[in-house]
């Protein structure tokens, strides 16, 4: 691999409190070197006046639904995505088929994406077998396969004893359990927020109560344990209040948010909009302004995709039946741009270390840095440029959307991962 | 033959342009008014010898129904027959999630036979939006889960209207499992739109705090919803209530909620005891007020076609009622 240099750009690294316009020379796949004005010598040059270069995204919450639903994404869609929405690395979630609970999957996982050669993937193995959420899955033999994290995903664990074990236990080896909060008792088959639009439209609802109960639960076992508690997609007011307190007395707790969460309320469902049906759903104005004052206050750590593709058929159908999910990998930073630093929330750089710096220290991955002799995983942003969101032209497979038709500012223009540019966004328009 | 005056289309009110009835919510009061005028020209032509006009002969109606029904089916098929239009029935017993054909895919391979408009039952909110948005023909709600039914609110205001004159300033209390009822969200955006005073009454597992917000009273006490009411219109309570942990049981529904003389005896003279069907005869609705002086839930019925005959009429784009009854 030769040498690039990147020049001209408003360099953008949290993890060193740099902020200005540097040159950076990338060399063997590293961060070579940060300076003023870096003579070529030979490297090949990469212009990026105007432009912003920060170290690469890194998504702790994508679904690539390979192996099992290569109908709906594989892992080189949903990666081709990713590199357009500027992520260097992203985590696999394990509600695969079969899900991601023995080594053999998540070698398979990591294989494959090295074999692309595109983003990083790196998995998140299961809780439990099957993530049925009775039996544990053997931990060490799934981080010793390289997995991140460990989640029963979508099918949280609602046995109290088996979560306390699970938090105990993956204290050996350091790294988070995560879990999607939801006391599947209370959200009882509901399929939007409980509110007054779910009750107008005849929707069971879900009361933000389903999450915040398993929230407090699982704090609550955080503490018990001395575990990490990894909270995913958080949603409510009172969900963000819980893990508030619980970090103000040192529960090892970290938390994401969506871009989806954090841009659109319940509201978004009118008329029966299967685009903007997620779990946990879209909740009220008050919750979303409680998300957006939580990732500024530090209480959550990281901005995560959730990404969630499903083919058309499926979401072109009942409300109740249509399948939770919505594919964030190529809006999140538009989104994101329009949510958090237009309205002022976020400046850029607390914008890149929500979606860089911590989820890269939470997930244990190379990136969330510029430093030199770090690996080169960074993504240029043209800051300005305003376009159109039409799922039509997704690289994912998924063509829908709940921000179809918005039209964002700022845009990915280079993804570089180990100093490979793995999308130039020079190549479409 | 009666002259057209009579059974023109009302002037001025409103001009119909929608090609779907998918719920009242989306409806303003001029055009539920124009819906039940028209009712009230179809009315007659079941009085008459020869119950039957030309409106929509050659025209195709579908009742597709995913979701057992009787009386519903059977008024629009009637309704359909009365306007000479060829009406197929299909019944498809899979619940929402069965696997198998995709709702899109069964009104894809209807809409390839050229049909005109299709009258749909699902038992998930929300269905008929979704064909709505896919489909060529007109689409008219028979029932969608727990959101609309808006042919059995219009019968319901019809019926008001018949029987006290007026729907403006009246008080109508629906009582039962609200939460759940398709009924009573159509009856609460019909009436309030029409200017009724609506109360909605039962425990509050069955009744959604929310639905305050919609403009009308909601009271947990059965005396509080008889004592001023024009109308009690009761809803059916299902057994599956009491699976789901809303009522104790079934018995207790009835001590608390249930409609009998002794409560029927403390409501204003005069009040009208309505039901949509099937009665749960002994829950809801003690055999004797069901089949008492009070009850309207036979003309309820018959009303149901008109107002059927009206909907499919005015869907289906078809010219002037004048021209067609003449």
């Amino acid at each position: 691999m030769g040498k690039v240099l990147i020049t001209g750009g408003r360099v953008i690294d949290p993890s060193t409190n740099r902020d200005g316009v540097f040159d950076i020379l990338i060399e063997r796949g590293k961060i070579a070197d940060i300076q003023p004005n870096i003579p070529a010598n030979g490297a090949k040059p990469l212009d990026a006046r105007g432009r912003l270069v920060v170290p690469g995204f890194i998504d702790l919450h994508t679904h690539l639904r390979q192996p099992g639903r290569e109908d709906s994404e594989t892992l080189e869609t949903g990666l081709r995505a990713a590199a357009r929405g500027g992520f260097t690395a992203v985590c696999a979630m394990p509600n695969t088929e079969p899900a991601i609970d023995t080594r053999g999957v998540a070698d398979f996982i990591h294989q494959e994406g090295q074999r692309l050669g595109l983003v990083a993937v790196r998995a998140v193995g299961a809780v439990t077998k099957g993530r049925q959420g009775a039996e544990l899955t053997d931990f060490g033999e799934l981080f010793d396969a390289g997995c991140v994290a460990l989640s029963d995903d979508g099918s949280p664990v609602m046995d109290g004893l088996l979560m306390r074990r699970a938090l105990e236990y993956a204290r050996v080896f350091e790294r988070p359990i995560i879990q999607h909060a939801e006391d599947l008792t209370l959200s009882a088959g509901g399929v939007a927020h409980e509110g007054l639009l779910s009750m107008t439209l005849g929707l069971p609802g879900i009361p933000a109560e389903a999450e915040s109960v398993m929230v407090a639960r699982d704090l609550a076992l955080a503490e018990l344990t001395s575990g990490w508690l990894h909270l995913a997609h958080l949603s409510s007011a009172r969900s963000v209040e819980l893990v508030r307190q619980a970090k103000r007395r040192g529960v090892h707790v970290t938390c994401e948010v969506t871009p989806h969460h954090l841009a659109l309320t319940h509201e978004a469902i009118e008329g029966f909009n299967t685009d903007a049906k997620v779990n946990p759903p879209l909740r009220a104005e008050q919750d979303r302004l409680a998300l957006i004052e939580g990732l500024r206050d530090g209480t959550i750590d990281c901005i995560a995709t959730d990404h969630a593709p499903h083919a058309d058929w499926e979401k072109d159908a009942e409300f109740a039946a249509a399948p939770f999910g919505i594919a964030g990998l190529e809006t999140a930073l538009g989104v994101c741009v329009r949510t958090l630093l237009e309205p002022n929330h976020l400046t850029w750089p607390q914008l890149i270390e929500k979606l860089s710096v911590k989820p890269a220290a939470i997930a244990n991955l190379p990136g969330g840095t510029l430093k030199p002799g770090s690996e080169a995983n960074l993504t240029l942003i043209d800051p300005d440029v305003s376009w159109t969101v039409d799922p039509q032209r997704f690289l994912s497979k998924c063509r829908r959307s709940p921000f179809v038709g918005w039209t964002l500012r700022g845009r990915v223009t280079h993804t570089i991962v180990k100093g490979g540019v793995v999308y130039s966004g020079d190549a479409e328009s | 033959m009666p002259s057209t005056a009579t059974t023109s289309r009302p002037t001025a009110t409103a001009a119909w342009t929608r090609r779907h009835l998918l719920g009242l919510r989306e409806l303003s009061a001029d055009e539920i008014r124009l819906i039940l005028n028209t009712a009230a020209s179809f009315r007659e032509i079941s009085l008459r010898p020869i119950k039957k006009v030309p409106a929509l002969r050659g025209q195709t109606v579908v009742n597709l129904f995913f979701e057992p029904s009787t009386r519903t089916r059977t008024s629009f098929e009637l309704a359909a027959k009365r306007l000479s239009a060829d009406v197929m029935n299909i019944a498809i017993q899979a619940s929402s999630v069965a696997k198998g054909e995709t709702v899109l895919d069964t009104v894809r391979n209807l809409e390839a036979l050229k049909v005109d408009t299709i009258v749909v039952r699902h038992a998930a909110a929300g269905v008929p939006h979704l064909i709505a948005r896919h489909a060529n023909a007109s689409i008219v709600n028979a029932g969608d889960g727990a959101h609309e039914h808006p042919t059995q609110a219009l019968l319901d205001c019809f019926t008001i209207q018949e029987k006290l004159g007026r729907i403006e300033g009246l008080n109508v209390s629906i009582i039962g499992d609200i939460g759940h009822s398709r009924v009573a969200r159509s009856n609460l955006w019909g009436l309030t739109k029409l200017g009724a005073r609506v109360t909605v009454c039962g425990p509050p597992t069955l009744v959604p705090p929310t639905i305050a917000q919609l403009g009308v009273r909601v009271t947990h006490r059965i005396e509080d919803a008889i004592r001023e009411a024009d109308v009690l219109m009761l809803l059916r309570i299902q057994h599956e209530r009491q699976e789901a942990k809303l009522v104790p049981s079934i018995r207790e529904y009835r001590l608390r909620y249930g409609i009998d003389r002794e409560r029927l005896a403390r409501a204003k003279s005069g009040v009208l005891i309505m039901h949509p069907g099937p009665i749960n005869r002994g829950v809801e609705l003690d055999s004797s007020v069901a089949d008492g002086p009070y009850s309207v839930i036979l003309d309820q019925v018959t009303n149901g076609l008109a107002v059927r005959m009206a909907v499919l009429y005015l869907v289906s784009g078809a010219p002037e009622v004048s021209e067609e009854l003449g």
